[in-house]
């Protein structure tokens, strides 16, 4: 099944992505109205920083996700088909094992009342919001496996075609 | 985990902060990580409602906006505009003066007596105004009036532009950017960037050099000369600097901002019987007002007046706990004042109507009641001072003595009447070249680091360095602005200095009077009879940050002067404007821009192209 994946030498850090991800998370859906919504909606992907470096970073669906091991209620799942990790509202207590869990950081918080957020693959889009919104093609949305054949077929530009000059 | 000063009072005030949860603009620049590339690259273009419009950096699409423009298009746009901002503050500041002198001379400013009357004189000599017989109100009613006419339309050129030399004259005819009108420019820069007009990037930069020239020739320039008529030129003189210059036994009064209009007034005003009686009564021992930033340069310049610290300092002052008004005008003044300010007893006063900040008590200050607001807002600071907390207060013990007030005429006469001395010593090569440095500080940077790395590199080299504005601070903090700094100078320069009792590092005012600068640049080449752009010369603003610093940088390397940047402007999304300004404009205008981070690498590119320039010169 598809991902989201990074490629963080495309990254700006324009925050193109955070932006989009709220305002797919709000009530309204639109940018217009989402700012003027209480609870504020909340971003769920983060663009980050490394020396000078920029990087778009959110939810990996971790095959084992210890999000979901250390989670109290149950909150937190992941389904086995689709392999989205999601999150209940309803069952989470905002203890925040979670947070402290997860080694990516990408745990956050609603704006009133602490309960968590975190990155749902956006299950009512055709494409994540991050990823539409990406100015650069940082975000992809693809199977690992077609970038990993992608990757492959460059190689095989650089052998041949590269050979074909000299 | 990179240090954030190397001046020590700044950084006890940071910890300080820290410790009393106070944010800074360094903790506002961590917060703002990672700022936005299309912004830093400069293809993002917000001009239309079409828009906004962004430019992909990796060669995909889009290639344009909505209308076509290209990233060469939109990326020059907006440095058109930043130059645009820069000369208008320069040019405002100016067009404030001018207005002063006017309105003094018909009777409306009564606080405002010519303070110098020779330099009215030669001035207006200059200009074509008869002197013989005439009283100085006469003579400046013509001036003020000859310096105003020139923001406009009709008169259609500038004054004091032909101080440069005729080489450098006939080039900018020929370029087409003799600047018209110092209004006039900045107004056909924001026509040219409006949807639809200009879209070649060599006609907006050209049109951008003109504007700059408006400002260092034109507004910048009329803003030193009419100051020094009003207020005095300068001559050497000493003061201290640096956060220790705060005491803790006196009202402190902080003049922050940019125009002497303001800040000549207070420090005269903080000076009468009555008040400074007052000030007893409140528990304190005297009235003690330092400068900040330029408007600190102008009244350092002109009467050594303290002064506590330049751009990144203006939060960490407050921080002291011990200033008890901080009087504000126009430029570089941060919005976070009265944030910070209210975490003290510390009054923001603002004065002036284009600068309002909410959170700050806002007196207005014009120029025909001005000592009585003076008065008034001196008072409002004594009242203040039983409110001062004293176990909030923390006043840093670094001050440091320097020499300022290096005004052309003061450099003429320090070299017995005339810049001979001068020349002869950039023959013989005792002196290898001079090169200005200045401009701001800049939290993405060790705060002063820059500018004390290079200039102490250049004067090792024999290169007579001269400052202005928050640069010419930082050194002054370091104490190289004092003729025994000379012992870090080469050898030449520092026979030279010792021999003159002057130091290897001038500090020639504020950022407008980098046009002091030019006018002595202007002199030397016309005394060998060759273009500024021949001269080994070169200028450098290691730390600079605000849209002024772009306008001066332009101006400089329109007038023939190469010039150094610590920092990239947001124009690597046009590769093409990048390598005009850095290496095609050699052949359009003399001069070349480089960005150079690292200061010992900078000094370098300027110590090789000063031996270059000589070389050519024969010397």
């Amino acid at each position: 099944m598809k991902e989201v994946l990074i490629k963080p030498e495309r990254c700006v850090g324009c925050k193109s992505c955070e932006l989009a991800c709220a305002v797919a998370h709000s009530r309204s859906r639109t940018l217009a109205g989402a700012l003027t919504e209480k609870p504020a909606p909340r971003k769920r992907i983060y663009a980050s920083q490394w020396e000078s470096r920029k990087f778009p970073l959110n939810c990996r669906h971790c095959e084992e996700p210890l999000c979901v091991r250390v989670c109290p209620t149950g909150s937190m799942s992941k389904d086995r088909d689709t392999g989205v990790v999601s999150h209940q509202t309803a069952l989470c207590l905002g203890c925040g094992m979670c947070e402290l869990a997860c080694p990516f950081g990408v745990i956050g918080r609603q704006a009133q009342g602490n309960i968590i957020v975190k990155c749902d693959r956006c299950p009512e889009l055709e494409v994540p919001a991050c990823v539409t919104a990406c100015p650069t093609r940082a975000l992809l949305f693809a199977e690992a496996g077609e970038i990993l054949k992608s990757k492959r077929e460059a190689v095989g530009e650089q052998l041949f075609a590269q050979a074909g000059k000299s | 985990m990179k240090i954030k000063s190397v001046d020590k009072a700044s950084l006890k005030m940071l910890d300080k902060a820290t410790a009393e949860n106070i944010s800074t603009a360094w903790e506002r620049l961590t917060q703002q990580q990672p700022q936005c590339g299309f912004g830093e690259l400069g293809i993002c273009c917000r001009n239309c409602n079409m828009g906004p419009c962004r430019i992909d950096p990796f060669g995909q699409e889009p290639h344009e906006g909505v209308c076509g423009a290209n990233a060469d298009t939109i990326v020059t746009r907006n440095l058109l505009r930043m130059i645009a901002a820069g000369a208008a503050a320069h040019s405002d500041h100016g067009r404030d003066i001018a207005t002063t002198l006017y309105e003094a001379v018909q009777g409306n400013a009564p606080d405002y007596p010519i303070k110098d009357e020779t330099k009215l004189q030669t001035l207006a000599q200059e200009c074509g105004i008869p002197v013989e017989g005439r009283s100085a109100r006469e003579i400046a009613l013509d001036l003020s009036g000859l310096a105003l006419d020139e923001f406009g339309s009709r008169k259609g050129c500038l004054q004091l532009l032909e101080r440069a030399p005729q080489k450098r004259k006939d080039l900018w005819a020929k370029l087409g950017i003799t600047p018209r009108g110092i209004d006039r420019e900045v107004v056909e820069s924001m026509h040219r960037t409006h949807m639809g007009v200009d879209t070649d990037y060599v006609n907006l930069t050209l049109h951008g050099l003109r504007t700059s020239l408006s400002d260092g020739w034109g507004g910048s320039m009329w803003a030193t000369e009419l100051a020094d008529v009003l207020f005095g030129t300068p001559q050497p003189v000493k003061g201290r600097c640096n956060l220790g210059v705060i005491k803790a036994d006196q009202v402190n009064i902080i003049l922050h901002g940019h125009e002497p209009t303001l800040s000549d007034i207070i420090v005269f005003a903080a000076r009468d019987p009555e008040l400074l009686a007052q000030a007893r009564a409140a528990g304190a021992s005297g009235i003690n007002v330092c400068g900040m930033c330029c408007t600190g340069n102008e009244i350092l310049m002109r009467h050594g007046v303290p002064v506590a610290g330049n751009f990144l300092q203006q939060e960490l002052a407050i921080i002291t706990g011990a200033v008890e008004a901080m009087i504000v005008d126009v430029q570089c003044i941060m919005p976070s004042l009265p944030q910070v300010a209210s975490c003290y007893h510390t009054k923001i006063i603002s004065t002036s109507p284009k600068a309002v900040f909410p959170g700050a008590e806002h007196v207005p200050f014009n120029e025909h009641n001005a000592m009585e607001t003076a008065k008034k807002i001196v008072a409002m600071a004594i009242d203040n001072f039983p409110n001062r907390k004293p176990e909030r207060v923390s006043i840093p013990n670094e001050e440091m003595q320097y020499m300022g007030g290096f005004s052309t005429e003061a450099i003429v006469e320090a070299l017995g009447g005339s810049l001979d001395p001068l020349l002869e010593a950039v023959k013989s090569g005792a002196i290898q070249g001079i090169v200005g440095i200045v401009g701001c500080n800049n939290p993405k940077l060790v705060h002063d680091q820059e500018h004390l790395t290079l200039t102490r590199e250049l004067i090792k080299n024999n290169i007579l360095v001269v400052e202005t504005g928050c640069a010419a601070i930082a050194c002054a903090k370091a104490g190289l602005l004092l003729p025994e700094a000379a012992a870090e100078a080469g050898e030449g320069l520092g026979a030279v200095c010792r021999a003159l009792g002057i130091p290897p590092v001038l500090h020639m005012g504020s950022c407008v009077d980098i046009s002091r600068i030019l006018v002595v640049a202007s002199a030397l080449a016309n005394a060998l009879n060759v273009d500024i752009s021949d001269l080994p010369l070169a200028a450098a603003a290691p730390e600079w940050m605000s849209e002024k610093a772009v306008s001066i940088g332009a101006y400089a390397v329109a007038s023939g002067i190469f010039t150094v940047l610590g920092l990239a402007p947001p124009i690597l999304g046009s590769g093409n404007l990048t390598a005009l300004l850095t290496a095609g404009a050699q052949d359009v205008v003399g001069a070349t821009f480089a960005v150079e981070t690292d200061p010992q690498a900078a000094a370098k590119l300027i110590v090789s192209h000063v031996g270059q320039k000589r070389r050519a010169l024969g010397l």
